[in-house]
């Protein structure tokens, strides 16, 4: 390799893209677009949940069922009917999403200690909000129920639990987001976009006039992924900037660990890209191809839905989704303080896919048909 | 290897599935000749240009460029040659003279010798106000001739041109035959193809391919006498008549 | 009229002839739809779980037989409280929960891995409803619609938003754009032809592909996936057609605006994409996001089809609850048309 070839052809992708009228923006507006609106919308936590109570019982107890519901946080209750059917009209119009019924004679029988049942049917469309709002409803409940029996002099039933939640006290799910939204960052910059240029570089033709002078096939490819790599990193430092700015958030670990984790997934993206604009012959080919890839990374890599609620056999296909690693490093170091020592498996795992894929892209880049 | 030959080619063949796009041909180009290579389209000239210059791999025969195997030092044959192709290919978001430094540093020339290079480039074609200009800025027949000269600045043994003069008007087209006169005079040998057949007259020996295989090779003069012709088109004609391919 | 099916043969074919595009456009719905069905869930299992036990009796064996029945937990054995903290940070657990004794009675406490709130929070749920174990729950829950909360076909109108979205605005204007390009497009233009035949002839082909796709991910959505059938299907196809349609102008009018194929890739991934999959509802409630990125969900065609497609397909409501939904996506079909009719005439 002939370091002076490589510095004129990095010259030549620097000017390039410094030139092209859309990456140099691209670069700037997508670490604030991910880190800024992406924690505000990939937001699991269930708040509105509109509830709708059916009061057969009309006692005092049935009415401070609904207006503590009423008070709690995420709920609210939207309207107090007398039928069902009336209750179901107001979830298929929209306004609610859950019903509760109070049976009638509902405090009568509770203290004739009968163990009655409040039923809470949920709107299941949206299968989160349909979960976590019923959930919420019924601690809601619950708590109604068991202060009023206390009061009444009957025993508590329930044994005291202490709860203690680690590495994120304040149950905020951005802090569960935004380290692993870095990986939006580098599959685009260092996946995207070298596999954007390195085809429409074929497109024009000008890949040809490169592959017809003596210049080395690696020298070629590297003067490609060396100007990525290093905005990747810098998009990576200003999105923990952000974090911090922003959102109050700190790495609890070593920032070192971030940066090698972030090194080593740029490599496998990159390897990745290079490997499909090797194999593809048109922009729009070369695009949905790698399209079709980030779509199952970003699915199944466990960045919006956990991959434990996922069943057996598919949890171990994300063992073959490189960013699965990265988004387990980046939380574990990001909020438990972890550190290469607790996550090697993981910094192993990545550094192979990483090894391999740049070897694949390597040996598909043919100067000659 | 110098038999005096800078190309030397024995019964190459390039087949794509059952496609035999050349189909057995062998010639040899002499040093310092300008060597033009017809036919019409879809004949097979741009794919053994792409076995020559170290692009693509023969199916099978043999040659040599510049001295070397072009099966096996594909690699070294590109240290000694040039390429124009005839898809424009310099950076069009890179200025003239990056596109010089560029394709020069390359060929391994010293930082010295590409100023000097360019300087005198920026010279013969008379861009020294453009030199700073986006190359995609400029008119496509300074395009050419830049390309031209990107191409032969590290003086290469060989030079090949696809059709360089595609879509250029006569007038330029004349100012570039005489740039490559002059990269002629310089010892450089010169491979082109073209279907601009008043271009013929201008190289030393021309070939004629019909088919995926070559029907005639001699200079113009001979050709003209053997096919009794006044004109390169008439030759042309009575060769490519039974042409199956092309359009 | 010839010239018109002899322009949508060359385009039909030419989009054939790249064999490795229509794998994906033709799989990728597929996977999604099946993946989304099947794999992707927000259900809360598996959660693996120690006990640290400060003295063996009744009360913690019953407990830890409890957690081994429950089909919620995985019990990964009794381990001395250090090395709780070490187990939780390398994620091999998710859960401990402490048993000590308190006077004669048991105390419990739960130490959970917060870090995701909502597996946290459900999980704290599970493990406080096994300790109260034998009480009766005073609360049954059942879930309307989506009876067990499988997300099975959940996703199917997310995904049909995305996918038409990517084939025709994505796929139509990179092709214009590349005739653009190559130049060949003003070869069409100063032909004969009217420009508004080469357009539809352009256009058809991927509206045929569309429908080609609408009609797989139907008919896996109601076989597979085990979306109840009914006659509300009609609604749901000519919804899905009107989606499409206005889809395809929003592709025309892209390659009337951009020059090259890689910006009409970027404009149309980063103004069509990106919103989509982030801001239509598709993966993430908009009930959740602030105001201001509601309003913004607004414009989004996806937002209201996902809307509609919820409401036919999965609540198998009648259309007269979508009437919002069918008016807006129609105004925004006639609104794009006279853009680009517009701009095509400007650059005529």
């Amino acid at each position: 390799m002939n370091l002076r070839i490589l510095k004129v052809l990095l010259a030549k992708e620097v000017r390039l893209m410094r030139r092209n009228p859309f990456i140099p923006r691209l670069i700037v507006a997508l670490p604030f677009m991910a880190m800024l609106i992406l924690p505000l919308v990939a937001n699991f936590d269930v708040r509105n949940v509109g509830v709708t109570v059916v009061d057969n019982d009309c006692t005092e107890l049935s009415r401070r069922i609904a207006a503590n519901m009423d008070a709690a946080g995420f709920l609210s209750v939207k309207e107090c009917v007398f039928t069902y059917d009336e209750a179901l009209q107001t979830v298929e119009n929209g306004e609610s999403d859950a019903i509760l019924v109070i049976p009638p004679g509902y405090s009568a029988d509770l203290l004739k200690g009968r163990n009655p049942q409040l039923s809470l049917d949920a709107n299941g469309v949206d299968a989160i909000k349909g979960m976590l709002g019923s959930r919420y409803a019924a601690i809601s409940a619950t708590q109604t129920v068991s202060r009023w029996l206390s009061e009444q002099g009957l025993p508590l039933a329930v044994p005291h639990v202490n709860i203690l939640n680690y590495y994120n006290p304040t149950l905020d799910f951005r802090n569960y987001m935004i380290p692993a939204l870095m990986v939006v960052l580098i599959i685009i910059i260092c996946g995207f976009l070298p596999t954007l240029n390195l085809v429409s570089e074929k497109e024009t033709g000008t890949i040809e006039a490169m592959n017809v002078t003596p210049v080395g096939k690696f020298t070629f490819v590297l003067s490609k992924l060396i100007p990525y790599w290093v905005v990747g990193i810098l998009v990576v430092t200003l999105g923990m900037l952000i974090g911090w700015l922003v959102y109050g958030l700190v790495p609890a670990g070593n920032v070192g660990c971030i940066y090698l984790a972030a090194v080593l997934f740029s490599l496998v993206m990159s390897g990745l890209g290079v490997t499909i604009a090797n194999k593809s012959s048109t922009i729009l080919q070369s695009i949905f191809v790698m399209f079709a890839f980030i779509m199952i990374f970003q699915l199944m890599g466990g960045l919006f839905t956990p991959i434990p609620s996922m069943p057996h056999w598919a949890q171990y296909m994300t063992y073959a989704v490189p960013p699965r690693f990265f988004i387990e490093i980046m939380r574990a170091v990001y909020l438990k303080g972890a550190g290469i020592s607790d996550l090697w498996p993981q910094y192993l795992a990545l550094s192979g896919f990483a090894l391999f894929l740049c070897l694949v892209a390597a040996l598909t880049y043919k100067k000659r048909a | 290897m110098d038999n005096g030959f800078a190309i030397s080619v024995r019964n190459l063949v390039k087949g794509f599935g059952g496609f035999t796009a050349v189909d057995n041909i062998s010639f040899d180009v002499r040093r310092g000749e300008i060597f033009g290579f017809l036919g019409a389209n879809g004949a097979g000239k741009t794919t053994a240009m792409r076995m020559l210059c170290g692009l693509s791999c023969p199916t099978s025969g043999s040659g040599t460029v510049a001295g070397y195997d072009i099966a096996r030092q594909a690699e070294e044959i590109k240290r000694h040659i040039g390429y124009m192709s005839q898809k424009f290919s310099l950076y069009g978001d890179l200025t003239v003279s990056e596109n010089l430094t560029l394709f020069s540093t390359v060929y391994g020339m010293s930082d010295k010798d590409i100023r000097l290079k360019s300087d005198m480039i920026f010279k013969t074609l008379e861009m020294e106000e453009m030199k700073n200009c986006l190359v995609k800025d400029i008119p496509v027949g300074w395009k050419q001739k830049l390309a031209f000269s990107a191409a032969t600045m590290h003086a290469p043994d060989v030079v090949f041109l696809d059709e360089p003069t595609g879509g250029v008007d006569p007038v330029t087209r004349r100012k570039f035959w005489e740039l490559i006169y002059q990269a002629s005079s310089q010892g450089i040998t010169i491979f082109v193809t073209t279907h601009y057949l008043d271009e013929a007259e201008y190289c030393n020996r021309i070939s004629i391919m019909v088919d995926g295989r070559i029907k005639a090779l001699d200079s113009p003069e001979n050709l003209k006498k053997e096919y009794a012709s006044g004109t390169m088109d008439e030759v042309f004609r009575i060769v490519a008549k039974d042409a199956k391919r092309g359009d | 009229m010839p010239v018109f099916i002899s322009m949508i043969k060359k385009e039909a074919l030419h989009l054939m002839r790249d064999s490795r595009t229509m794998t994906v456009v033709l799989i990728m719905p597929l996977v999604l739809l099946l993946l989304f069905g099947f794999a992707i869930s927000t259900e809360v299992n598996n959660v693996n779980v120690v006990a640290v036990v400060h003295r063996h009796d009744d009360a913690s064996r019953e407990l830890i037989e409890k957690l081994r029945a429950n089909p919620y937990f995985t019990f990964k054995g009794i381990v001395p409280f250090c090395e709780v903290e070490p187990m939780l940070r390398k994620g091999e657990v998710d859960a401990a929960v402490i048993l000590d004794c308190d006077k004669g009675a048991t105390a419990y406490q739960i130490i959970v891995d917060a870090s995701n709130p909502s597996i946290g929070q459900t999980a704290t749920g599970y493990m406080e409803s096994v300790i109260n174990g034998g009480m009766v729950s005073p609360v049954s829950v059942r879930t309307l619609y989506n009876p067990r909360l499988k997300s099975a076909y959940n996703f199917v109108p997310g995904i049909m938003g995305m996918i038409f979205i990517l084939i025709c605005a994505m796929m139509t204007s990179v092709s214009i754009v590349s005739e653009k390009e190559t130049g060949t497009m003003n070869l069409l233009l100063v032909s004969p032809v009217r420009p508004r035949t080469i357009i539809l002839g352009k256009i058809v082909p991927y509206f045929i592909l569309s429908c080609v796709i609408l009609a797989l991910m139907l008919a896996i959505a109601y076989s597979v996936l085990g979306l109840p059938l009914s006659s509300n299907i009609v609604n749901v196809v000519w919804v899905s057609l009107l989606y499409i349609v206005l889809a395809l102008l929003l592709g025309l009018f892209i390659s009337t605006i951009v020059s090259t194929q890689v910006t009409a890739l970027l404009v149309s991934g980063v103004l069509l994409m990106l919103p989509v999959i982030m801001l239509s509802g598709m993966i993430f409630p908009i009930e959740n996001m602030p105001s201001l990125l509601q309003y913004v969900s607004c414009v989004i065609p996806a937002r209201w089809y996902i809307s509609a497609m919820r409401t036919l397909m999965i609540q198998q409501l009648p259309v007269s609850y979508v009437v919002t939904e069918v008016s807006v996506l129609s105004g925004m079909a006639l609104a794009v048309l006279f853009l680009a009719v517009k701009k095509f005439n400007i650059i005529q």
